[in-house]
């Protein structure tokens, strides 16, 4: 039984009255546990699509997702999702927010380990003063700080993250970059995280994997040998500039193809 | 707190104190304006005075009755009906409507009928319960839960199919099962729906009670509606008239302060 994620011959076309629209074309893709893996490409690349059918929102047309050797399905609670738009439940605190999933019967655990779990993922992600506050008295930032500590509360393998901090201004993205790196530090998990910000990219992975339109298809991969862990600093290190640079070159190709 | 902040802070204080106060003068001038309207028009002879009573006739006839207890009979009477029939409406509407609303087949199926029934006004039902129900009580609560029932339906089942599924997604990646999916996710959201159902229930109640308590009803601000108009007593007419207004106000006024405690929550667009 192969550990981690494996992805393969992925294929997704959707039809409709305009004809067959592939998004996704024979992905290929092994994600050992304890990566960080971003899929970065231009819109239309299939690189949302591809986290849909990891999570298991999407069945695909073609090939086959399995995860530890079972094949993915449907979502369940072994990997959790970070949603672009705020998926933070408006009608609950912080506190019931995160508490949320550990009240469920896939997570049996008795009310004292509740509290004792949600406090510890409300300070992870720094928000212990907001315990009580509804999800309306806070930022862009600080709910997908809830929704982070949400999903790791019921303890998932696999992080899958959908351009979360696309929202975000530009100082609280790189905040919450930041804040991500720490946290993995103090509790690894893989992740997927899908963007388009090469820099983005770049800082936070261990691979990247560079994504195509038209049909969408993996392009190249390209691994990240930079240390963890990494901080403000390292975005101005000579090696993370070669880096981005290469990964930028690749990323302008593909672009210019799709003006064409 | 420095001197300018507490100079600030006792400004809006103020201004909040004068807005209170202004919209409580403003609430009472509009009913003394209406009482001067009324009274004018039977002054100038707009109004048959003679067929028109004066607010001071209807004010006796509401303290003769509330002395020998007709009236508290009369309000506690229709006040139960409505109650009976709005609760099996809105418990049938929520029912119903989650059916319609989660179930395509469902919605398919039901829709032209809806559609049907939704505009056939209660008042046309009357003859048909009387000869399948007879004149009693039955009768009655079954017109007015009709009447409760097609409003509150569609504000629900509109409700649920407008839901956003990001929720029900996120539910799902944290392991939720079908039965903790409608209990812990979709029933929250369907509060303020809910709310807002029983307000358009409880008006359209109302509104029909007349109409049903004139199936030979004894007892009921209605039925004390109907007896007037029989002995051509205008007083107690136009006294139900009032009361109806004035109790359908206060049922709402109960209702909009339960919706505030139960939606504090919701970014509102007067926040």
């Amino acid at each position: 039984m192969e550990k981690g994620i494996v992805i393969e011959r992925l294929g997704m076309t959707y039809s409709s009255a305009a004809g067959n629209f592939e998004a996704l074309r024979d992905v290929n893709l092994s994600i050992a546990h304890g990566e960080f893996i971003c899929l970065l490409g231009p819109s239309g690349c299939g690189k949302t699509t591809l986290l849909n059918t990891i999570a298991g929102f999407l069945e695909p047309t073609t090939g086959a997702l399995y995860m530890d050797g079972v094949r993915i399905t449907g979502p369940g609670p072994d990997r959790g999702v970070v949603f672009q738009q705020y998926a933070v439940f408006p009608w609950l605190t912080v506190k019931e927010n995160v508490q949320f999933g550990l009240r469920l019967a896939a997570n049996r655990k008795t009310p004292e380990e509740i509290d004792r779990i949600s406090d510890h993922f409300i300070n992870l992600v720094n928000l212990e003063d907001f315990k009580d506050s509804y999800p309306k008295e806070l930022s862009g930032g600080m709910k997908q700080r809830v929704a982070i500590a949400r999903s790791y509360a019921v303890n998932p393998q696999v992080l899958l993250m959908d351009e979360p901090f696309g929202a975000l201004d530009a100082q609280t993205r790189h905040f919450m970059q930041e804040s991500l790196l720490q946290i993995l530090e103090k509790e690894r998990k893989t992740v997927v995280f899908v963007t388009h910000g090469v820099e983005e990219a770049a800082f936070l992975s261990t691979r990247v994997v560079i994504m195509a339109a038209r049909p969408g298809r993996i392009r190249d991969v390209i691994p990240i040998d930079l240390p963890y862990p990494r901080d403000a600093a390292t975005k101005t290190s000579p090696e993370f500039i070669t880096i981005r640079a290469g990964i930028e070159k690749v990323v302008r190709e593909e672009f210019q193809k799709l003006r064409l | 707190m420095d001197a300018a902040s507490r100079d600030i802070e006792g400004r809006f204080e103020r201004k909040q104190r004068r807005e209170r106060i202004e919209r409580r003068v403003y609430f009472a001038a509009s009913f003394a304006l209406l009482m001067l309207i009324w009274e004018a028009c039977r002054a100038v002879g707009l109004i048959n005075p003679k067929l028109f009573p004066s607010i001071a006739a209807v004010a006796h006839s509401c303290i003769a009755q509330l002395r020998d207890g007709s009236l508290q009979q009369h309000m506690y009477a229709s006040f139960l009906r409505v109650l009976v029939s709005f609760s099996i409406g809105i418990l049938l509407a929520v029912v119903f409507g989650f059916l319609i609303g989660w179930f395509r087949v469902v919605r398919m199926l039901v829709d032209p009928g809806i559609n049907f029934f939704r505009a056939l006004p209660p008042i046309a039902l009357i003859p048909l319960m009387i000869i399948f129900f007879g004149i009693g009580e039955t009768s009655k609560i079954i017109v007015l839960s009709y009447a409760s029932f097609f409003p509150a339906l569609v504000v629900i089942y509109q409700a649920l199919v407008s839901l956003d599924p990001i929720y029900i997604r996120a539910a799902r990646t944290l392991g939720a099962t079908n039965m903790e999916m409608f209990r812990k996710i979709i029933l929250p959201q369907l509060v303020p729906h809910i709310i807002t159902a029983c307000r358009v229930s409880l008006g359209v109640c109302w509104a029909t009670l007349v109409a049903a308590e004139l199936i030979a009803a004894q007892r009921g601000i209605g039925a004390m509606m109907v007896e007037a108009q029989n002995f051509f007593q205008m007083p107690p007419l136009v006294l139900g008239i009032i009361l109806i207004g004035v109790i359908s106000l206060v049922m709402d006024a109960v209702v909009r302060l339960i919706e505030r405690q139960a939606t504090q929550w919701q970014e509102k667009m007067s926040d």
